[in-house]
């Protein structure tokens, strides 16, 4: 990655926009990859947040434990409530000093918010989209959504879902925006760099960042990161930045181009309880699928 | 005048930074992590400039001290011990 | 001199200046009444999303703002529920902001409409009135906008363009007033006002900016960036540590619409002054005074009705009209003293609350329920789907109501004027 890109933990910002005993859960990634987000966007930012897991974060009237202002809004509308902001800060002349970012997940991003999200990014938008995903509507408790992997069990899929995953960020892709990236929360390091890499870019920024969830995917609070790592040494989470319509991809996922250097995606599976039920097809159609991903992925680069 | 601030004025809904804001988070915990100061790098070694516990902390819970704290409000999740690379931090019962 | 339109608008007729400095007379549509007095309003962003017979207004709006004649932002949306999804964030983060929509437009808005009022956000959006399906009808009547009365919105009903133009710039007054805070629609029948053509005249840009001042707020984050907030977070049923919870900030909105009334009166008195021009406030009479039958209207209903009286005072009915402005909140006192010396009240509602009867009539009913000599009163339902209203309904519909109070009798079941033959 171009530009300065930090990779030690003390070149980290210290102080916390997201202050202490907040709403999440033990070991939620989501609240890592916001923590790290933050320390990226700074104080001139802008939040909008539509429902979801992330509102609880923000914790119950009368109190927040975030220290940035936040809109709160209904569960579809985060882009455009970001494109309300963004235009009230043109007129006002105080877009180029305020960074607005939507910040939204999977649910809010890829089935009900996704009108909105096109919308917004075929006007370029100024904005930043950040979708924080892990894979299932969590709030409303671990029900399918668009973003659900392949045989993975939610509350509406008890035998497993049949489709595969839809690929937000190949549909951004085709909105001719000029910055796309994927991050897992367990590289922390990479989250905060490509949230800063995104504000260098004006227009429509997209950001998806892969966020493991102990009670909905079935793991311990403590394998979070692993289990994130294990998403990316399989291939099953790509990581990579497209820039002006060009493929870079991060070094977390390099290995994965070679199929011998990819981990075997029952690796993953096994470690959380949503795939305890797959069988061997299952998981030879899984793996074919990945290889399939990493096909049309090397055609890209 | 409307403040938000203000029980009586206020007209919608406008919450107020403030930690704590899940009361004490601290609470949750059956575990809690204990950092062994023999193993921590940043005291072998003052050169060493790891801080992965505070990095990989969701909340910031671990303090980016030599040596790292653990704070009040840890919820006990127990990945600082998970990825600490030298095995300096095991989650104790309370 | 009479200079081409971009649109499809006709005759601007110059050098009409009214008398006075500054202002003009334009021969415009009701859309684009509605255009002129955003515009005036100094409205810093617009969002909106195109809907028959709304466009124009919206259309007007962007030549206005990409000839520099506005400095505002137009936000050319997916949908109209991102229209009102965007601009409640716009207002939030500290500008004066404006939409325009009709029938299922507003309909798609609805969840916003709620979160619009529920945030007490001074928005201010025109409803071109439009039937809503199913099936598909683009003419007028009321149903659209009376269908989300419960939402918190204001809503104000105009009878003509002058009307529109006046009540646009007085909306914006009334929403950014501290003891309302409200978000207002200001509410004309669609094709009869949007693409009539009449003349208004247009206030200077000194004359409004002296009534209109810069826009102002409860919310106003870009400004207030060193004291960061949450804006609608989850609350839970109870009050938390001496904070008012749910039903405290809906009882605080449901009390500023109370309010409101007043401000609106006071406004439009304010605004009268300034342009010699005053609308009645929440309600107004036409030969109601010694009217002995009230016939009670909103927008076009309103307006047809008044072509009646001369012919049933002529035929012996002492009638006169109760213009409905104000349609929420509801003026149950400015109606119940407007009706106290009438014995009997007939209402035309151009929409239905379906499985009960037309709104205004039913809500007129409870305006005058508790009145210490309640007059006869009975409603009909007329021109749905753009079907004419005409003057022989009105005549027809006051008479068979003349007749009933004679016997007292009571129809729980509606009554319909206007439909086909044998129906």
């Amino acid at each position: 990655m171009e530009g300065t890109s930090i990779t030690r933990a003390d070149e980290l910002p210290e102080e916390e926009l997201m202050l202490a005993g907040n709403r999440s859960c033990a070991g939620c990634s989501m609240s890592l990859i916001y923590r790290m987000a933050l320390k990226a966007l700074g104080k001139d930012t802008i939040l909008t947040v539509p429902a979801s897991c992330l509102t609880v974060l923000h914790g119950l009237y009368h109190k927040t434990s975030v220290a940035l202002n936040v809109i709160h809004t209904t569960f579809e509308t985060t882009a455009a409530s970001a494109s309300g902001i963004v235009a009230a800060l043109e007129v006002l002349g105080l877009d180029k000093k305020i960074t607005v970012v939507g910040f939204a997940g999977d649910g809010g991003t890829s089935d009900i918010g996704i009108q909105g999200l096109s919308g917004a990014a075929e006007r370029n938008t100024n904005f930043i989209y950040a979708c924080y995903d892990n894979e299932m509507y969590s709030n409303t408790g671990t029900q399918r959504s668009g973003q659900t992997p392949y045989m993975a069990y939610t509350t509406t899929t008890p035998h497993g879902k049949i489709e595969h995953k839809k690929n937000i960020p190949m549909i951004m892709l085709a909105h001719n925006i000029p910055y796309i990236a994927t991050a897992c929360a367990s590289y922390p390091l990479d989250v905060y760099n490509k949230f800063k890499r995104a504000k260098q870019f004006k227009g429509t920024r997209y950001i998806h960042l892969l966020a493991p969830c102990p009670p909905g995917w079935g793991f311990q609070t403590e394998e979070t990161i692993e289990v994130g790592k294990l998403a990316v040494k399989t291939g099953i989470f790509p990581v990579y930045e497209i820039i002006d319509g060009k493929m870079l991809l991060s070094k977390e996922s390099e290995p994965c181009l070679d199929p011998k250097k990819r981990s075997p995606v029952a690796d993953y599976m096994k470690r959380q309880s949503r795939f305890k039920h797959v069988s061997q097809q299952h998981i030879d159609t899984y793996q074919e699928y990945v290889n399939g991903q990493w096909d049309f992925i090397s055609k890209m680069l | 005048m409307v403040n938000s601030r203000d029980p009586k004025s206020t007209i919608a809904a406008v919450q107020h930074p403030t930690e704590g804001e899940a009361g004490n988070t601290g609470t949750w915990r059956t575990f809690k992590p204990v950092i062994d100061e023999r193993k921590c790098i940043l005291m072998k070694s003052p050169k060493a400039r790891c801080h992965k516990c505070w990095l990989y902390c969701p909340e910031a819970m671990v303090t980016r001290t030599r040596p790292p704290k653990i704070l009040e409000y840890c919820k006990g999740c127990g990945i600082c011990a998970a990825e600490c690379t030298h095995k300096a931090i095991t989650m104790e019962k309370e | 001199m009479v200079s081409k339109g971009k649109s499809k608008e006709v005759a601007k007729v110059e050098g009409k200046p009214a008398g006075i400095k500054g202002r003009e007379i334009m021969l415009i549509t009701g859309n684009h009444a509605a255009s002129y007095a955003v515009k005036a309003s100094r409205v810093q962003v617009v969002s909106a999303y195109p809907i028959t017979p709304q466009s124009p207004v919206v259309e007007k709006l962007s030549e206005f703002i990409e000839d520099g004649e506005m400095d505002a932002r137009m936000i050319r949306v997916e949908s109209e529920q991102s229209a009102m999804a965007s601009l409640i964030s716009a207002s939030t983060t500290g500008v004066r902001v404006f939409t325009a929509t009709s029938s299922h437009g507003l309909l798609f808005m609805h969840e916003q409409l709620a979160w619009a009022a529920g945030t007490r956000l001074p928005i201010v959006m025109c409803i071109v009135t439009r039937a809503i399906g199913a099936p598909w009808s683009v003419w007028t009547d009321h149903q659209d906008a009376v269908s989300q009365r419960d939402t918190g919105w204001m809503q104000i009903f105009c009878e003509d363009n002058q009307e529109i133009y006046d009540t646009v710039i007085e909306a914006f007054k009334i929403a950014e007033d501290e003891r309302v805070y409200l978000p207002v629609a200001v509410c004309f029948d669609g094709y009869i006002l949007s693409h009539t053509i009449m003349p208004v005249e247009l206030l200077s840009q000194a004359e409004v900016d002296k009534f209109l001042p810069p826009f102002k707020s409860h919310l106003m984050i870009s400004k207030s960036m060193d004291d960061p907030i949450g804006l609608n977070p989850v609350t839970v049923p109870d009050p938390r540590e001496g904070f008012p919870a749910y039903m405290e900030l809906r009882h605080r909105m449901q009390q500023a619409l109370e309010r409101s009334i007043a401000v609106m009166e006071e406004a439009e008195g304010q605004f009268g002054k300034l342009s010699g021009r005053n609308h009645g406030g929440a309600v107004r009479g036409y030969r109601l005074d010694d009217a002995d039958v009230a016939i009670v209207g909103m927008g076009s209903c309103s307006s047809q009705a008044k072509t009646a009286i001369e012919a049933l005072r002529a035929s012996g009915i002492k009638a006169g009209v109760l213009t409905v402005r104000l349609f929420r909140p509801f003026p149950k006192q400015r109606v119940r003293d407007a009706l106290k010396h009438v014995s009997t009240v007939v209402v035309f509602d151009r929409d239905v609350a379906y499985g009960l009867e037309g709104a205004l009539c039913a809500e007129t009913k409870v305006a005058l329920y508790n009145a210490p000599k309640p007059p006869y009163i009975h409603g009909f339902i007329v021109g749905l789907g753009g079907r004419d209203f005409t003057t022989d309904h009105v005549i027809q519909g006051t008479k068979m109501v003349v007749a009933m109070a004679k016997n007292k009798e009571i129809h729980d079941e509606t009554t319909w004027l206007g439909l086909m033959e044998g129906e």
